[in-house]
């Protein structure tokens, strides 16, 4: 089980080939209140950095991208009705969608918590 | 951010965990710690401190200045009391509004608040039209802070007493420990509130001597936006502009009739002939049937046929608890019940038009004791 970090604050916890995606506690935090998420068709395929999710706050819409390649064998449902869950436990209950991973090595090129941390500290 | 303008109270909101965001050229609270919906749902249920000390501050002073303002503008203002404010809109030959902006008679002179963003485009224009006859002075030494919501009045009556006899759209001049507070009944959120204009240097005091009440707390923009929008009132540069008319924008109440009858202001062939005939458009409220946001400038369809207009002004209404917005639609799909739909990101988005505004206003129009 690894969990890795994009430059677009998504987060992927991979377990064996599936992939589960959501978006960190830091873009939930930029975003503000969550009011919709936009989530993409349960068997689409996406290619890694390709935007298959949004999520909008009061204020705007932003898009969110694949951390990497597959197809999508699920999304969470509790969205629709609890956008909110997104701002309460971003890393958590307010996962977006699960992909089955085409190649689990793509993940070897995205940040570790340390590496995303350090990251963070250079926005600030 | 290094271009942008600070307003007096730009060290209190760091210092209250403000996250900043330009606006008109100014650096500004977008919101505090709570979030936008904490901070809309506490000017709705209790009172909120905004800062709006980017918006111009003008007095206008001569020996005609009702008169000559008339002449910029539709609105009855040599009818006007000291005491009373009345809402505008700066007009120009095609009918378009420049600005919109609140007028008050005050003892010595007319005080204007106009939008930050038009500010200096209004000084210039009041100086062509109304130099030398009528004095026109920026007052850019003062701060205006907005106390808004339900509890404003208890709390700013513990200040200054004699400021809750005022009644929505009325302002006078008051001392507290020797400060020249200038307290108008009015704003932009839809509750009652008062707009309180102080000399810059006294205005991180006062706002703190607010704040230190638990039924105040700070909102920022983002907040002010969602509590407009709820309560149907226009943003200049997006609901409406130079290419809008007030009869298309639902403004047609400030045409007063004296001018209607006299015909005497810019524009005034275009905009009496819209409101003997119709508007080509109609500006109106829409309620999103689901819960995806509808943001300005999203094209509007009637359903299974062709273009009817766009969104000016659209996001997710915390009161109402639905997306809502402000759109621009040709007048034959503007009554209320009208289906709609609006295109967003290749998708269509039901909705549905709504009678303005979406949150009844709770302005005080008596005063204690008084029937009206």
């Amino acid at each position: 089980m690894t969990v890795r970090y994009t430059e677009e604050h998504e987060w992927i916890l991979a377990e064996g080939t599936t992939g589960t995606v959501g978006i960190t506690h830091h873009a939930q935090q930029q975003l503000g209140d969550i009011v919709y998420v936009e989530l993409p068709e349960v068997g689409r395929r996406v290619a890694k950095g390709e935007a298959v999710a949004v999520v909008e706050s009061v204020k705007a819409a932003s898009e969110v991208y694949a951390p990497a390649s597959g197809r999508v064998i699920a999304v969470n449902g509790e969205l629709a009705e609890h956008p909110e869950l997104v701002n309460r436990d971003p890393e958590g209950a307010g996962w977006f969608f699960r992909l089955e991973l085409a190649d689990p090595s793509e993940l070897e090129g995205l940040m570790d918590a340390d590496a995303y941390r350090a990251f963070l500290a250079t926005l600030a | 951010m290094a271009d942008l303008l600070r307003t007096p109270l730009f060290e209190l909101h760091r210092e209250l965990g403000a996250r900043m965001a330009p606006f008109a050229g100014f650096e500004l609270p977008l919101h505090y710690a709570s979030g936008i919906l904490a901070e809309h749902r506490f000017c709705r249920e209790s009172a909120a401190l905004f800062d709006v000390s980017h918006m111009g501050q003008i007095r206008l002073r001569g020996p005609d200045a009702e008169a000559a303002l008339e002449r910029l503008v539709p609105t009855d203002l040599r009818g006007l009391a000291v005491g009373r404010s009345r809402y505008t809109v700066l007009t120009h030959e095609r009918g378009g509004i420049l600005d919109d902006l609140i007028v008050g008679r005050d003892p010595d002179g007319l005080f204007l608040v106009v939008n930050a963003a038009r500010r200096g485009f209004d000084l210039a224009h009041l100086r062509t039209h109304l130099e030398p006859g009528a004095r026109v002075e920026e007052l850019a030494e003062r701060a205006l802070l907005a106390l808004q919501g339900p509890k404003a009045a208890e709390v700013l009556g513990r200040l200054v007493p004699q400021a809750i006899r005022l009644v929505f759209m009325e302002a006078g001049w008051f001392d507290l420990e020797g400060m020249r507070l200038r307290i108008s009944r009015t704003g932009y959120t839809g509750e009652d509130g008062f707009e309180i204009s102080l000399p810059a240097e006294q205005a991180v005091g006062f706002a703190r001597r607010l704040l230190a009440h638990p039924e105040v707390r700070p909102a920022g923009l983002g907040a002010r936006d969602t509590l407009r929008l709820e309560a149907g009132l226009c943003l200049y540069g997006h609901d409406i502009d130079e290419d809008t008319s007030p009869v298309e924008a639902g403004l047609a109440w400030v045409i007063s009739r004296r001018r209607r009858e006299a015909g005497d202001f810019p524009g005034a062939s275009v905009i009496l002939a819209q409101l003997r005939d119709g508007p080509p458009r109609r500006l109106v409220g829409l309620l999103v049937e689901d819960r995806q946001p509808v943001r300005e400038g999203a094209a509007l369809y009637q359903p299974g046929a062709g273009p009817v207009g766009r969104v000016t002004s659209g996001a997710f209404g915390p009161t109402v608890g639905r997306p809502i917005a402000l759109a621009l639609v040709a007048a034959a799909h503007s009554a209320p019940g009208t289906r709609l739909e609006a295109e967003v990101r290749g998708r269509r988005v039901a909705l549905v038009v709504t009678p303005l505004p979406f949150v009844p206003h709770r302005y005080v129009r008596a005063r204690p004791g008084e029937n009206r």
